[in-house]
């Protein structure tokens, strides 16, 4: 297996789990690129990227623009905050102007869930979804595996815990389908209000109590409360969410083993985790954004290696 | 398919122990000098010419660094299937060291022509050889040519040469397969 099943990166659930364990060994590769004292390769010198982010972003956009410089593919950026967005332009407008300007491939976020999808049948430009409302975004949950399968070895029949938001959470969802492809057993934590009622048929069970979700599991992923898909209250105040979903020092240290803690940012610090727990050794969260990076290197790869020359 | 026999266990040893001997007459103790054997089949040639220098002629301490060079590729996006990667490994400084590359078969140049981009990564060598066991005459792309050679072969197109190692295939021998 050199080559991947999809034309696009749309969601995890679009692709299979050789899919999965080509972009790691892909990205193994590429990790030891970006560790070199020259960090770029040639591969993708004739290759343009748009990054359209019609939502805000600070790591993935980042992470997405250095991969795609380390490849040495040209870049052109584009957010909606400064764009003929805001004059009512519509997205298969924009989209299809940029284009124009001979563009191969685009890395999109957009706030509606479906905008990647919606866009793949639209146009000719291999599309990766860097978030697309609270439906998922895939390139996140290949990180958080692969840092899960680089602390392990595998992730096949590792306990995962996912806690906090995971009604809003594009995070959450596309981290379910990548652990359930490759073996992993998964449960969510978090107030009955932000859990969705359907989520068992997943294959995820749900644990209401945080301490024992924490004595079950191998690894566990601190969700941020996402304020700003939120139309109602789900839980009545911040403090209370902290103390009875808030990770801190005290419960971590009174588990009788050593669990590895992840957060995909950013970090709301006294909310969902204090500062010991992010600052300490358990947490992995910096090595999650190296590997983003290289991570979306090897997606980025291994998609352009499907696409047409133009020439053909 | 038919295939001829170019080179039988003895002969490759033979021209193995006169590789070995060509690089200490132009390395000597090998304190300024580096073998990289490209991946993916430069390097059981590169570790065998490393074990029989060890062993055979006294030479200590050769640093040998594994080279891939699929991202340096100039077919990128032209052939069917993409080629996978292999692990780069060179955990010492090629900085102004002499580097030897160490590949089974040349053929075209152009996996030299990417090596030699892509050890431009890791610093600036003070001088680049290269080592083939077999040098296909009449088929190169690009001027490049070996500074040492196992065997020259007049091979046409659609013939491949094919390098055997006892490590990996059970035998030492050098194969022309006619389709």
């Amino acid at each position: 297996m050199s080559e991947l099943s999809v034309k696009h990166l749309l969601g995890i659930k679009y692709i299979n789990e050789n899919d999965i364990n080509l972009i790691f060994k892909t990205a193994d590769h590429f990790k030891e690129v970006i560790n070199r004292s020259i960090k770029k390769v040639p591969s993708l010198r004739d290759i343009t990227i748009a990054n359209l982010f019609f939502e805000n972003s600070t790591r993935t956009r980042l992470s997405f623009e250095l991969a795609e410089k380390r490849l040495s593919a040209d870049v052109v950026n584009f957010s909606a905050s400064s764009s003929s967005v805001k004059k009512g332009e519509t997205l298969i407008d924009t989209v299809n102007n940029i284009l124009s300007m001979k563009v191969d491939m685009v890395v999109m976020r957009h706030s509606n869930p479906g905008a990647g999808i919606f866009l793949s049948k639209h146009i000719n430009a291999s599309i990766i979804n860097a978030g697309d409302g609270a439906h998922e975004h895939p390139t996140q949950a290949l990180l958080d595996c692969y840092s899960i399968r680089e602390q392990f070895g595998e992730v096949a029949g590792k306990n995962i815990l996912i806690v906090g938001d995971i009604l809003h959470s594009r995070v959450a969802l596309s981290n379910i389908f990548a652990l359930k492809k490759l073996g992993a057993n998964v449960k969510v934590c978090g107030p009955k209000t932000l859990i969705p009622k359907y989520i068992s048929s997943l294959g995820v069970t749900v644990e209401l109590s945080l301490k024992k979700a924490l004595e079950w599991c191998d690894v566990a992923n601190m969700l941020r409360v996402q304020n700003e898909r939120m139309d109602i209250n789900y839980f009545p105040t911040t403090r209370e969410y902290t103390q009875q979903f808030g990770l801190n020092k005290k419960i971590l240290d009174s588990l009788d083993k050593e669990i590895i803690v992840m957060h995909p940012g950013p970090i709301n610090r006294g909310v969902e985790i204090t500062s010991d727990v992010a600052d300490s050794s358990q947490a992995i969260i910096l090595n999650q954004v190296e590997n983003g990076v290289a991570i979306r290197m090897a997606v980025l790869y291994l998609l352009a290696s499907k696409l047409q020359r133009n020439e053909d | 398919m038919s295939q001829k026999v170019l080179l039988n266990a003895t002969e490759v040893n033979i021209a193995l122990h006169r590789l070995a001997c060509q690089l200490i007459e132009n390395h000597d103790t090998f304190s300024e000098t580096v073998l990289i054997g490209i991946q993916p089949r430069g390097v059981f040639l590169a570790e065998r010419i490393k074990l029989l220098l060890e062993t055979t002629y006294k030479v200590k301490n050769i640093e040998l660094g594994y080279l891939d060079i699929t991202f340096y590729r100039d077919d990128f996006r032209r052939n069917d299937k993409p080629i996978e990667a292999s692990t780069t490994k060179i955990d010492f400084i090629i900085e102004d060291k002499k580097v030897v590359f160490v590949d089974d078969v040349l053929y075209t140049g152009r996996s030299i022509r990417a090596a030699l981009t892509a050890i431009q990564s890791f610093g600036r060598p003070l001088e680049i050889e290269l080592l083939t066991f077999i040098d296909r005459r009449f088929s190169r792309h690009l001027p490049i040519q070996p500074d040492y050679r196992g065997r020259q072969v007049d091979a046409i197109n659609h013939e491949k040469v094919k390098v055997c190692w006892e490590e990996n295939e059970g035998l030492d021998a050098v194969y022309l397969i006619k389709n």
